[in-house]
């Protein structure tokens, strides 16, 4: 690991500071992905800002029934919260999926939207990959990438977006709270990832001058909610194929996929037909899929997993 | 080095000079240097004082004050540097769970987790829960039912188990547990899933699995 300067923020203010005068500065949550990569030197930051101690692990009811989720709130607390279990708990059950107890207790909300893929040509620093060094190649492409993307790729990658949470989170259409010096602003978190598009180095919209305070989720929708996860052991392992869907009585249902794309996969004008001819939305909804040898049972995965959840709320 | 080269040397002069050259010519002839040196270029700033912190903590009940390097882990600061080897190093990337220490009560990879973080924290590790003279009830569990065989993955299992026994009587849910307004009863399958972040690949999970259902019985009794 390189070594580094280590500032323990006092406020949010502090942190943003802190941020602005150094452009190779990081902010540091729970850690459990950002030490991880450090270790690997794939993140070499000159300063760590910690911004565990800045009042950010609060979740609040907001006036109009909505619920602000600080960015320092764990995973475990946050699956844990009644609330959430009562109201959203599409989210909750996608957070029990991921990783295992201990990590859940150390990473933070903020920090799961920002994972980095796991991609082992990402991860392994004598492999070529342009997501970590642009302009390097893609070592995945022939490689091994039973894991990765088929939706939302291009020539420079074809890595996949790790995180269970945020797929829920996007089926429930949560905002991003992003604060700078400059000021505030709110992003869906439908436009919160990049996907590729030829620069794979970039994840998301974040700016480096801004932190995640909170995630902002809309009142209760109601309706039946699924967490479905495919991986290949039982526990503690990333989706192979993941959805997170919710049915309302009116008939109409939403889904969001893990494990097909750089980002959470959604759809939404194709979503009508989830309920009535899941041919048509599953040819709508993965148009332009690009499979390898390795992955190209994903499309026909994730189709399987839809219909499961379909007879799965048939019989509730 | 206090001779300089010549502005324009020979052959037979440049040769010379780097044959006999001591440390601090050149870094990448690392071949000639003895292995202290190296040492030194490797880790050049470790002697900085500006990558070193200051932190206060508690462990297995003794307050503490050290100074480390910014880098150090939880995980090393326990066996590096306070010599508490029982905490085992693993993968050191928070995918085996023999790390696993618990904060405040909480478990945590200690690998995955930087020591200047914890600030005031209260750590235990398995050198915290019972001595060889007085084991923990849960220790005298798993010698009882036979839970390891090379042993390795214990502290972390024992540590893991007991934080996990803690999130249940609060009422945590799992990716199992079957509707999350009910509360949770400790099942077999609760425990197996509650525990995967633990790996033991000697594959004494079933017994593992026997002493924690037994303390945990145990437990609920007595409460």
């Amino acid at each position: 690991m390189r070594p580094f300067n280590f500032i323990t923020a006092e406020s949010r203010e502090h942190a943003l500071k802190l941020v602005a005068d150094n452009k190779n500065a990081k902010f540091i949550g729970g850690g459990t992905n950002l030490l991880d990569l450090m270790k690997l030197e794939i993140e070499a930051p000159s300063l760590l800002i910690d911004i565990s101690r800045t009042d950010l692990g609060q979740i609040e009811k907001v006036d109009d029934g909505r619920i602000a989720i600080g960015a320092s709130v764990t995973n475990s607390a946050l699956a844990a919260n009644m609330d959430v279990r009562r109201d959203y708990p599409v989210l909750s059950r996608a957070l029990l999926a991921g990783a295992s107890g201990q990590l859940r207790n150390k990473a933070t909300t903020g920090g799961n939207l920002l994972q980095r893929t796991r991609c082992q040509y990402f991860y392994d620093t004598a492999q070529a990959c342009n997501k970590r060094l642009p302009g390097s190649g893609c070592s995945a492409k022939g490689g091994f990438s039973r894991q990765l993307a088929v939706l939302d790729i291009d020539d420079s990658c074809i890595a996949s977006f790790p995180s269970d949470m945020a797929v829920a989170l996007r089926v429930l259409d949560a905002e991003i709270e992003l604060v700078s010096l400059s000021g505030t602003r709110m992003v869906p978190i439908g436009d919160f990832y990049s996907g590729t598009s030829m620069q794979p180095h970039i994840d998301t919209v974040l700016k480096h001058d801004e932190l995640i305070t909170r995630i902002i989720l809309p009142r209760p929708l109601g309706g039946s909610h699924f967490y479905e996860k495919v991986r290949d052991r039982a526990s503690y392992a990333f989706a192979i194929v993941s959805a997170a869907m919710v049915f309302q009585p009116d008939g109409s249902a939403r889904v969001a996929f893990g494990g097909l794309a750089p980002k959470p996969w959604r759809v939404e004008f194709a979503e009508k037909l989830l309920t009535t001819d899941i041919d048509e939305y599953v040819r709508l909804a993965f148009s332009g899929a690009r499979a390898t040898h390795e992955n190209q049972f994903k499309i026909p995965l994730a189709k399987q997993i839809l219909k499961t959840l379909i007879s799965k709320h048939r019989e509730l | 080095m206090s001779s300089k080269p010549p502005s324009n040397p020979s052959r037979r002069e440049f040769i010379k000079l780097t044959s006999t050259a001591g440390a601090g010519v050149a870094a990448t002839v690392t071949t000639q240097l003895p292995s202290a040196a190296l040492v030194e270029i490797s880790v050049p700033t470790i002697h900085e004082k500006a990558f070193h912190r200051k932190v206060n903590l508690t462990i297995n009940d003794i307050d503490l004050s050290v100074e480390l390097d910014t880098r150090t882990s939880l995980l090393d600061l326990l066996r590096e540097k306070l010599k508490l080897t029982g905490t085992k190093k693993g993968c050191d990337h928070g995918q085996c769970g023999a790390c696993t220490v618990l904060v405040n009560g909480t478990r945590i990879n200690a690998c995955l987790s930087l020591a200047v973080m914890h600030e005031g924290d209260n750590i235990t590790t398995v050198e915290g829960l019972g001595t060889p003279d007085n084991l923990h009830a849960l220790q005298d569990g798993f010698v009882e039912h036979d839970s390891y065989q090379c042993g390795y993955c214990t502290s972390g299992q024992l540590c893991s188990a007991l934080g996990m026994l803690t999130e249940a009587t609060q009422g945590m849910p799992s990716h199992i547990t079957p509707d999350l307004l009910i509360p949770v009863t400790l099942s077999r399958d609760e425990i197996k899933e509650r525990m995967s972040g633990n790996l033991c690949r000697c594959g004494a999970y079933q017994n593992i699995v026997n002493a924690i259902e037994e303390y945990a019985e145990r437990d609920r009794e007595t409460l």
